[in-house]
């Protein structure tokens, strides 16, 4: 629908559900007495009865002309807006009427209310109706014995779990949290290679039930997975357990009110359920990347639903994931990272960063299989209860990497094929040698979780390098 | 209740909406005399071994065999890669597995 243009001269938007409005209709009579003015009414068509106007019944006016607040007081020439005043100010009024003493019998200034154009409960259906030309995806309609619910399991866009029908009102609401153009394609989206629109995202946000602030997020994560870095393709692919897992930074997190504590990989927040949801959706839906097609994952794992967690940041000795990989503090980020499900490494006895260290490297050692080196990253998560014995003895990122990798040089006699009863193992070709266990940049360090709990968190990767998976850290634009 | 097929609410479609063309199986052919076969190897481990000994049935059959490899398993053959064997080749066998 195009924007109705406004009348030349004096327009006011009122409704009669305001006192304020109600208040300033004689007003209203004397400047429409003098001069040129449109009045336009919001919700009873016979008010104000003792000025002419219009009834902006479609909101159209309202909407188009962005009137937040009534009364609303316009100065229109030549079909442009020059002035404008909300709410009745005596000294505004008569400013913009020329009228000297316009309203001496009012207070000097009263607050105006809300316009219905941005009720909450009227607002995306407005939306829908002016701005819904701009959604290109084809509309299905639901007969009213269908159950849109069941439908969309039997239309195989679901993960597993019900998902919220995507209507245009919430598409538009949806879109509103992104400044980046529907038509706009982000990124192409394996395994079919369809380019992919921020329609189609915010579309599969709303069924994974984000919030319009969200969108950056998934955007953000969309455009990380889906290139030949990351791989997505192969991480979709491959027989083995893996997903992306999205590790999010920067001040953001806090407004749009991630967890980083307590449960932090658990249920129960909706933003680290539903962001990584909605980037796993468009994979299915746009990408055509469905389990049992494409994904030939022998098992899986439960994260492949949703893997999305921010990193505690405040909390961390040793500075964010983010900021270690190129992006400049206080500046929301996020890292995609192929990996499988979080495992459990316990040590409530180390007192020292020695021996917590020691106890973590063990741990390392047994990732996808205590005799393969080279093959895998890895994420360690290191929880506030093991990071303040880094913090207390001055360990930072540095050090602890460091550390690590001196520990997990292995002996690659240990660890040949055949050698302690098991065909594992590396070719004989390592015979005398020492092997690291992982690649110099193949341990990656976050801090997250609640503040109990002397465990970290160990999430294996996937093949890495150029043959396979590399993490990607993209900033986050709104 | 209203009509069963009135349209009680529209959502919009999620998914490429887009089906893939279907094309027809080519016809099995009758010897494969005389042919050139491209073997491609994925590169996971030891699908040179099953390559081998294909290469050996087929060049006792009369065959020409031709051999190329995929850069890494975990990712699709390049553009390029596709249009050598199928430029070069009447037929293409792949070594999927481990």
């Amino acid at each position: 629908m195009t924007k109705p243009v406004l009348p030349d001269g004096l327009v006011a938007v009122v409704k009669r559900e305001c006192a304020t409005c109600v208040m300033t209709e004689p007003v209203l009579a004397t400047i429409a007495a003098s001069t040129t003015l449109s009045v336009f009414t919001q919700d009873d068509a016979a008010f104000p009865e003792s000025v002419p106007h219009s009834h902006d019944s479609d909101l159209s006016i309202s909407w188009h002309h962005d009137i937040e607040t009534v009364p609303t007081l316009i100065r229109v020439e030549n079909g442009v807006e020059v002035d404008r005043t909300v709410g009745w100010s005596r000294v505004a009024w008569r400013a913009i009427t020329g009228i000297g003493d316009l309203g001496e019998e009012l207070p000097v200034m009263r607050p105006g209310c809300g316009s219905l154009s941005v009720d909450p409960d009227l607002v995306d259906k407005l939306r829908a109706r002016f701005t819904g030309s701009v959604l290109t995806a084809r509309h299905i309609d639901m007969a009213s014995a269908e159950d849109e619910f069941e439908s969309m399991f039997n239309r195989g866009w679901t993960d597993g779990l019900p998902v919220i029908p995507p209507t245009a009102e919430r598409v538009l609401r949806m879109l509103a949290g992104t400044t980046r153009a529907p038509d706009e394609i982000v990124a192409v989206a394996p395994p079919d290679l369809v380019p992919l629109s921020v329609e189609k995202i915010a579309i599969n946000a709303v069924m994974a039930g984000c919030l319009p602030e969200y969108m950056p997020w998934v955007i953000a994560a969309l455009e990380a997975v889906c290139n030949d870095r990351f791989n997505m393709h192969g991480v979709l692919a491959t027989t083995m357990p893996v997903g992306p897992v999205i590790v999010c930074n920067g001040p953001g997190t806090k407004r749009i009110g991630m967890n980083s504590g307590i449960n932090v990989f658990g249920q129960g927040n909706r933003a680290n359920m539903t962001i990584g949801r909605a980037v796993q959706l468009a994979i299915r839906n746009v990408g055509g990347g469905r389990p049992g097609e494409v994904d030939r994952a022998t098992h899986g794992n439960p994260g492949k639903l949703s893997f999305c967690f921010a990193e505690d940041e405040d909390g961390s000795p040793f500075g964010s994931l983010a900021s270690e990989r190129g992006i400049p503090p206080g500046t929301d980020a996020l890292t995609v990272f192929a990996g499988e499900g979080p495992r459990c490494a316990v040590d409530q006895l180390a007192r020292t960063p020695d021996e917590l260290t020691n106890s973590f490297a063990a741990c390392l050692r047994s990732v996808m299989h205590p005799k393969s080196a080279l093959a895998f990253d890895v994420l360690l998560v290191v929880s506030p209860d093991h990071s303040r014995i880094y913090a207390e003895a001055g360990w930072a990122r540095g050090r602890i990497l460091r550390e690590l990798h001196a520990r997990l040089e292995i002996e690659a006699n240990l660890i040949l094929r055949g050698v302690d009863g098991m065909a594992e193992g590396l070719p004989d070709r390592f015979r005398d040698r020492t092997v690291p266990k992982f690649r110099p940049d193949g341990i990656l360090l976050a801090h997250a979780g609640g503040g109990a709990g002397l465990f970290s968190s160990i999430i294996a990767g996937w093949a890495n390098g150029d043959m396979g998976s590399q993490p990607v850290t993209v900033a986050v634009k709104s | 209740m209203g009509n069963v097929t009135t349209p009680r609410l529209t959502i919009l479609d999620p998914t490429s909406e887009s089906r893939p063309a279907r094309r027809a199986l080519l016809s099995r052919p009758s010897s494969v005399d005389g042919m050139t076969i491209g073997l491609l190897d994925i590169r996971k481990p030891r699908g040179d071994v099953f390559l081998d000994r294909i290469e050996e049935l087929l060049t006792e059959r009369g065959a020409r065999v031709l051999r190329y490899a995929k850069p890494t398993f975990t990712k699709p053959a390049p553009a390029d890669l596709r249009h050598e064997i199928a430029s070069q080749c009447n037929l293409v066998i792949e070594a999927l597995a481990d």
